[in-house]
C-alpha cells in the first residue's frame, strides 16, 4: 500500500480516494442525469448557508455566507489573490518535483534490488512513520524560515507516496514478462526500459498522484508556519484579522487547485495508460 | 550430423530434488516433437533448459551441431499463456525481438498477422483481444524472428476445445510453410499425436524419457484418421508404464 496521507492530514484525500475506486464507468458517464447528480450535496450546502446567514440563524462573522465568500474572493483577487496562489503553487510544483525526483531514483533502485532493498526499505519504512509536523522545527533551524525549508518539506511530503509507488512498482513485476524479456536475450539496461519501467507504470502513477495530494497538504503546514506570501498565509492572515470569509476563500482555493493539479495528472495517466486492461478503461 | 537439435542432459537439480536424469533428445530439422508425461515430470523444465531460460544444469545442447549454451535467436518460444506486453500494440508485440522497427520488420509484421489470420489488427491492444487472437499473436511473435526452432510449452491450453483445434492447425501450417522444428510440451494426448511425428514419454521422479511413440502419418492430417487412434492408444499405454496415470 502506498503512503496514506489520511494519516497526516485528513480532509482531502476520503474525497479524491472515493473519486479513484468509484470513476464513473463508461455507462455511467453518458447518463447526463447521474453526470451533474454529483453537484447537489454542494449547492444545497451553499443554498443552506446563504439561507442560514441571512435568516440570522448564525453570526455572519463565524460563518459567512457563501455570497460573502465569493464576494472576498473577488475583492483579494483586484487586491493581488493570483501572487498567493502562484507562490503555493509553485512552492508545491519544486517540492513536488524534488521530492519525487528522488523518490524514482531510491524507489527504482529498492525495487530492482533486494540487496538495497533490504539496506534501505526499513530506514525509509521508519522515516514515512514520522508525523510531517515534527520535521518542522528541524527544518526551521536548519534551513530557516525561508524558501528553502518549505520546500524540503513539501518534498519530505511527496517523497513518501512516490516512493512507495515505486518500489513496489519494480518489486511486483510479473514474472511471466519478464521471462519474455530474458527470451530475446535483452541486457539488464533494456529490460528495465521495455519491460519493467512500463510494467511498474500503474504503481508509480498511484504513487505520483498521492504525493502531489500531500504536497498541497504539506504546503499548507509549511506556509501556516511563516510565510508572507500564498495560501497558507491567506489563512493565517484570515485567522488573525477574525475573517472567516478570508479563511473559508482560501480554503475553496485549495480544493480548487488541487483537484486541478490532480485531474491535470489524472489526464496525463490515463494517456499513458490507456493499454490497462481494467473494468472501466473502455473510455 | 542431421539433427537441428540435440539434448543431452545428465541432470538437472531444483535444490536437493533431482528433477531430470540423463536424457537424450535428437531431432531431426522440420520434425515436430512432443513432451508428454504426469505433472511434475520435468518436461517444462527440459524445455526451459533447451530455451536457455534454464542455465544451472548439467550437461549440452547443440544447435545445427555446434555446442550451445544460454539464448539463441535461432530458438523461439512460445509460452502457455500469450505473454504480450500489454503497454505494446499488436504490431509492437510482434516486433519485440528488434529495437527499431523498419520497413522490413513492418513488413514481415504484416505478414506474420495475415498468416495468422489477424491482417488490419496492428494497432490494437492487448486488451482489445480475445484469448484465441492474443495466442495467435504470440504465435506470429515467436515466429518474428525467424527460428529455426520453435519451443512451446503447453501453448493451447488455456483456450476453448474448438479455438484449440484451430490453432493447431494454424501451428501445423505455419511450421511446415517455414520450415520451423517444433517441440511442444502438452498435457493433451489428442494435440500430442495430431500434431507430432514423433511422442515423448516421459517418467516423472526424476524426469526421463521412457517411451518414443512415432506417429507415421502423412499430413494434413484428418483429425479422424484411424491411425491416429491407434497411435494415441500407444502414447495411452506407454503413459500408463510411466505411472502417469
Amino acid at each position: 500500500m502506498s503512503a496514506n496521507p489520511e494519516i497526516l492530514f485528513g480532509a482531502r484525500v476520503p474525497e479524491q480516494h472515493a473519486d479513484r475506486v468509484h470513476a464513473p464507468t463508461p455507462e455511467r458517464t453518458r447518463s447526463p442525469v447521474r453526470r451533474w447528480l454529483g453537484l447537489i450535496p454542494p449547492l444545497l450546502v451553499l443554498v443552506l448557508g446563504e439561507l442560514a446567514v441571512r435568516q440570522g440563524w448564525v453570526s455572519r462573522n463565524l460563518l459567512p455566507a457563501p455570497s460573502d465568500v465569493l464576494r472576498t474572493l473577488l475583492e483579494l483577487a483586484s487586491q493581488g489573490l493570483a501572487t498567493h496562489v502562484l507562490a503555493s503553487t509553485l512552492r508545491v510544483a519544486a517540492g513536488f518535483a524534488l521530492g519525487a525526483t528522488l523518490a524514482l531514483m531510491t524507489g527504482a533502485a529498492v525495487g530492482l534490488s533486494r540487496q538495497t532493498e533490504a539496506l534501505l526499505d526499513p530506514s525509509f519504512q521508519a522515516l514515512r512513520a514520522i508525523p510531517s509536523l515534527a520535521w518542522v522545527p528541524l527544518l526551521l533551524l536548519w534551513l530557516g524560515i525561508d524558501e528553502a525549508s518549505k520546500i524540503v518539506l513539501i518534498a519530505i511530503g511527496a517523497f513518501f507516496p512516490v516512493y512507495m509507488g515505486v518500489s513496489s512498482g519494480f518489486r511486483d513485476i510479473d514474472r511471466k514478462l519478464m521471462e519474455v524479456g530474458h527470451m530475446y536475450g535483452l541486457g539488464p539496461l533494456a529490460l528495465v526500459r521495455r519491460v519493467m519501467f512500463p510494467a511498474a507504470l500503474p504503481p508509480v502513477f498511484t504513487g505520483l498522484r498521492n504525493g502531489l495530494s500531500l504536497a498541497w497538504m504539506f504546503m499548507v503546514a509549511a506556509e501556516l508556519i511563516a510565510a508572507t506570501k500564498g495560501l497558507g498565509y491567506l489563512l493565517t492572515d484570515g485567522r488573525e484579522t477574525s475573517r472567516a470569509d478570508i479563511v473559508l476563500a482560501a480554503i475553496v482555493l485549495l480544493a480548487l487547485v488541487g483537484k486541478l493539479s490532480d485531474s491535470a495528472m489524472q489526464h496525463v495517466e490515463q494517456r499513458l495508460l490507456r493499454w490497462r486492461d481494467t473494468h472501466h478503461s473502455g473510455h | 550430423m542431421t539433427s537441428v537439435l540435440e539434448v543431452n542432459i545428465q541432470s538437472k537439480y531444483f535444490g536437493a530434488k533431482q528433477v531430470l536424469s540423463p536424457l537424450r533428445v535428437a531431432i531431426a530439422p522440420g520434425e515436430v516433437v512432443s513432451l508428454v508425461g504426469a505433472s511434475g515430470c520435468g518436461k517444462s523444465t527440459f524445455l526451459r533448459i533447451v530455451a536457455g531460460l534454464e542455465l544451472d544444469y548439467a550437461g549440452n545442447i547443440q544447435l545445427n551441431g555446434q555446442l550451445h549454451r544460454g539464448r539463441s535467436p535461432a530458438v523461439g518460444f512460445i509460452f502457455q499463456e500469450p505473454r504480450l506486453f500489454p503497454w505494446l500494440t499488436v504490431a509492437q508485440n510482434l516486433a519485440f525481438g528488434v529495437p527499431q522497427p523498419s520497413m522490413a520488420s513492418k513488413a514481415l509484421v504484416r505478414e506474420l498477422l495475415d498468416e495468422v489470420g489477424l491482417a488490419g489488427y496492428e494497432k490494437s491492444l492487448p486488451k482489445e483481444l480475445s484469448g484465441g487472437q492474443a495466442q495467435r499473436v504470440a504465435i506470429a511473435r515467436g515466429l518474428f524472428t525467424k527460428p529455426r526452432v520453435l519451443l512451446l510449452d503447453e501453448p493451447f491450453s488455456a483456450v476453448d476445445a474448438f479455438t484449440r483445434m484451430k490453432l493447431q492447425e494454424l501451428l501445423t501450417r505455419i511450421a511446415s510453410h517455414h520450415g520451423i522444428t517444433l517441440l511442444l510440451v502438452t498435457h493433451d494426448i489428442d494435440e500430442a499425436v495430431y500434431l507430432s511425428d514423433r511422442v515423448l514419454v516421459l517418467e516423472a521422479n526424476p524426469g526421463t524419457l521412457r517411451e518414443v511413440v512415432a506417429v507415421p502419418v502423412a499430413r494434413p492430417r484428418e483429425r479422424t484418421d484411424p491411425q491416429l487412434a491407434t497411435a494415441r492408444a500407444q502414447v495411452l499405454s506407454a503413459l500408463q508404464r510411466a505411472h502417469a496415470i
